[in-house]
This record gives C-alpha cells, structure tokens and sequence, in this order.
C-alpha cells in the first residue's frame, strides 16, 4: 500500500518506536497518579524539567543528562515540602513548578543565545527525535516497566487504601518516593513527544479513558495503555500527512478517545 | 496465656495534643475485647499505634512477643478500619483485587499473587457468602456489602488476631447481627483473638469477654463481669451507665 510508505522514514520509525515505549509507561503511571489525585504532579515536573534544558543549554550539556537528574530531585522535593511544611501536595507541586519556570526564563534572559531551541521544548517534536534520544527512552522504559512490574501490587495496594497497605507491611513512603521518581523520568521523556505544555495530558487522558470503560484494576492499566499507545501511533501519523504538530495531534487523538469512552459508558 | 498484643506506659500525641496517656494492657489469645470510649477518647489513636500506622510519644508495644519495630509478621493481624474514608470510590478495583490484597502481607517483594491466593481469595468470599460480587466494582455496592469485602480482605490471611475499628458504622440492624454472630464464631471456633471498637456499648458485652475502656487514658481493663460489679466503676459512671454497659452480657 502506497500509504504507508511513510513508514520508510527513518525519522517516522524512531518515532514510532520511542513513542510507543513512552505512551506504555505514561498510560501505565498515569493510572497511579490519577487515582491518587496526584494528576498535577506530570505538570509541575515538566515546568521544572524546563529550567533544567535551560540549564543544559546554558552549559552546553545535552539537556536530558542535566534533566533527569534534576527533575528527579525535585519530585522528591515536591514530597519533602509537603511533609515538612505540612501543606497540600498540589500548592507544593506549584511551588517547584513556578521555580523551575522560573529559572528557565531567567537563564534564557542571561544567555540570550539559546531562546529558540529552548522555546522548541515547550511544544516538543517527535518527529525530530535523534538515535540517541531514542536508545535513552527505551532503556530508561524498560527501566520503568521494571520496576512498575517488580511493584505493582505494593503501587495497587498503596494506591487503593495507604494506610491499609502499611498494616500488611508495605512500606508506603518507599512507595511514594519510587512513583514520584518514575514520574519524573516519564516526564522528561515525554517532553521530546508532546512538550512540556502538553505532558500532563499523557499521563491523564489514556488513564481516565480507560477508567470509563472497564472494572478492574489490571485491565485498566492495559486498556490505558493500548488506548496511549493507538494515540501515538496516529497522532504521529495524521501530523505527518497533516502537516500539523505531532505533539499536539496526540493529545487531541487521546482527548477524542476520552469523549467516546464518555459516549460509550452513557449509551451502556 | 501467651500475650498476643502487649502495650507498656503507651502515650500518643497529635502535635501539642495528648491523645493518650500512660495506657498498659496485655492482650491474651482467645479475647474478644470490646475497647469503648466517648468520641476522640483515643480508641481509634490506640489501635492505630499497635499497627503502627500513629507514631508513638513513648512506651512499648509487644506483637506475639516481638517489638513492634522488629515484627514483620503482619499476616497474623488482620485490620478492618473504620469506614471507607480512605478509599477512593472511584476506583476500579473488583472484589477479588481488593480481597487478595490482604495476602500481601503473607509475600516478600517482589510480592506476586498466584493460582492459590485466588483460590483462597474465592473460598473466603464464599464463607462470607459473597462470591457472587468477585467481579463487581467495590464501588457498586452497598455499604453492607463492602463492609463484608473489607472483613474477607481481613480474613483472607487467616489472621490469629482480627482489630474492628467501629464495622457496623455502614450496617443495618440486621447486617449487623450477621456481622456480629460471625465475629464471635471465628473468636469462639476458631480461637481468634478480636479487638472490637465501639462507641456503642450497650450491645457490645453481649459478644465480648472483656471490656477495654479508655478517655485519654485507661479507665477500666478486664472482664466484663468483673466490670458489672466494680465499685470504682460504678462511681466513674454512675449506677445507670454502669447497668447500661452490662445489662445485655451474657
């Protein structure tokens, strides 16, 4: 078929192959973070993450070594500060996020010579991603995967009712820090994908669409992610023959799923 | 007797808040102690610092003759708490999720549930007489209705000791004799220790051996029949409250 001979494309296929691994973590942490009301968490990462490509850029560092790391320390700071300074985890997601934001716009300002590749993450680009972006994404999911795996039914039973967990000898605070960690690496490898305006929308749509459709824990985390993964896969398709940003074909692919799933729950 | 829970000179604090002070009492096997007490007395505080979920101001606790910071063996207590509070309604776990959950406690990470923990799973429902629901959303059902997942999710372990905080909070009368009988029938058959909390006392000496009391700190500790008959009780509660506690006891 002539159509898709855009696959041939070695810029389609990396694509496709990173994006698939990213769409599988974030359906499947997304899921967690919904059900925790911890949604906002995949936003103020990636405001921080942010600052920190400015800070890679500003030293001339490849933006996700500096990153990842950085993004990681702050998701243990959002929970730090909600402990210590016992307040909302939400007005501590805003405090980190307004600060990582803000430190990019200040280093932006400084360099004056970065703005345009640094503005380019606000939307990000699939479509652009290197060889090397890719191989990082795919062992930093399988990374994920692992430990999603290796925990899932201490991130199940901590997740459905904490302090019950702590009673079977879960050690729930563990839990805590290891699911904000794994957020905030799927946070920074989503935001080659959609940008760090659209990552949120990874995390959520997949998980609450799946959440319209089905009973049961298990089958709501693979519904999830075969519906992020469907969504990557056309959104990255129609923005190709399109010509429309694949970032945001995406999230729009993953909304309109939303408001189907909606459709279907009412007509049943 | 072997002493199954064990607290030494227990005191808890919310903040600057005394929540409980100075509160000993030992636990035997085979007890059925109804722990009663005004609202915000500490019965909640109390349970929650033998299952560590509350840290504790100072003093001991002892689980089967283990330090509570040392004991690891979780499975042996099986807790149902007080209401679904902390449960997010919308969550799509089914009864039989939810009810493997409490044979978590029983696996080493990484924890993995099998063929036998479903089957073990589907024979406590079917005891409780709910193994029609095993694949109902527990957000679907009625209050009683979760309440008796909830008490599988306990059961499921086969635990030597059962903590109720307040069950029959979400029951119908009828529920809740149901739900009683079935208490004292796996404390009487099968020897299983309950801790019960009550804010309601006037029933509870009809199931229960012995009475736990509490306001801030231990008011009265042992059996029921001695309680009926305590002077010094009787001048902390008065005649009447005194004969309310104990009329219904066996």
């Amino acid at each position: 078929m002539e159509i898709l001979n855009f696959l041939h494309y070695s810029f389609i296929q990396r694509a496709f192959f990173a994006g698939s691994f990213v769409a599988i973590i974030c359906s499947a942490l997304g899921l967690f973070l919904v059900l925790r009301k911890m949604s906002l968490i995949g936003d103020g990462l990636s405001h921080v993450s942010f600052g920190a490509i400015a800070l890679g850029l500003f030293f001339g560092i490849y933006p996700f070594y500096i990153a990842i790391p950085l993004v990681m320390l702050s998701s243990i700071l959002i929970l730090k500060i909600s402990e210590k300074a016992k307040i909302y985890g939400d007005a501590a997601i805003g405090i980190v996020s307004a600060v990582g934001i803000s430190g990019g716009v200040i280093l932006a300002s400084v360099s004056k010579g970065f703005n345009v590749d640094l503005f380019s993450y606000l939307f990000g680009n699939i479509l652009a991603i290197s060889t090397t972006e890719v191989i990082l994404s795919v062992i930093l999911s399988f990374v994920v995967l692992a430990v999603i795996y290796f925990f899932y039914w201490d991130l199940f039973s901590a997740t459905f009712d904490e302090e019950y967990a702590k009673t079977t000898g879960i050690k729930t605070n563990f839990i805590n820090i290891l699911l904000t960690l794994l957020t905030a690496i799927t946070v920074v490898l989503s935001v080659k994908m959609v940008g760090i305006m659209l990552v949120s929308a990874l995390l959520i749509l997949p998980a609450v669409t799946a959440l319209q459709l089905v009973k049961g824990f298990k089958r709501a985390i693979i519904i999830s992610s075969i519906v992020s993964l469907f969504s990557v896969i056309l959104g990255i398709s129609v923005s190709f023959f399109a010509d429309l940003p694949a970032g945001a074909t995406i999230v729009m692919i993953n909304a309109l799923f939303f408001g189907v799933a909606i459709l279907y729950k009412k007509s049943v | 007797m072997n002493p199954i829970i064990e607290a030494k000179n227990l005191s808890v604090n919310y903040g600057q808040t005394e929540a409980l002070k100075n509160v000993s009492l030992m636990v035997e096997q085979g007890d059925f102690i109804g722990l009663a007490g005004p609202n915000g007395a500490g019965k909640t505080t109390l349970v929650k610092a033998i299952l560590g979920l509350l840290p504790v101001l100072s003093g001991k606790i002892e689980l089967f003759g283990i330090e509570k910071e040392k004991f690891n063996d979780w499975g042996k207590i099986g807790y149902l708490p007080q209401k679904l509070s902390t449960i997010n309604a919308l969550f799509p776990a089914t009864v039989d999720e939810v009810v493997t959950l409490g044979l978590l406690s029983q696996k080493k990470i990484p924890r993995r549930i099998g063929f036998s923990d479903r089957k073990r799973a589907n024979e406590i429902l079917q005891e409780l007489g709910i193994d029609n629901l095993k694949k109902k959303m527990l957000s679907e059902l009625s209050g009683g209705q979760q309440q008796k997942v909830l008490l599988a999710r306990a059961l499921v372990s086969n635990p030597q000791v059962l903590i109720f905080d307040e069950p029959s909070t979400a029951l119908d009368p009828e529920s809740r004799e149901f739900f009683f009988q079935l208490i004292q029938r796996l404390n009487k058959q099968k020897g299983i220790t309950v801790i019960l909390i009550t804010h309601d006392t006037s029933y509870i000496g009809q199931y229960a051996n012995k009475l736990l009391y509490v306001d801030k700190s231990l008011v009265y500790f042992g059996k029921f029949s001695d309680f009926c008959r305590d002077q010094k009780m009787n001048s902390y509660f008065g005649e009447y409250e005194q004969h309310i506690i104990c009329h219904q006891h066996n």
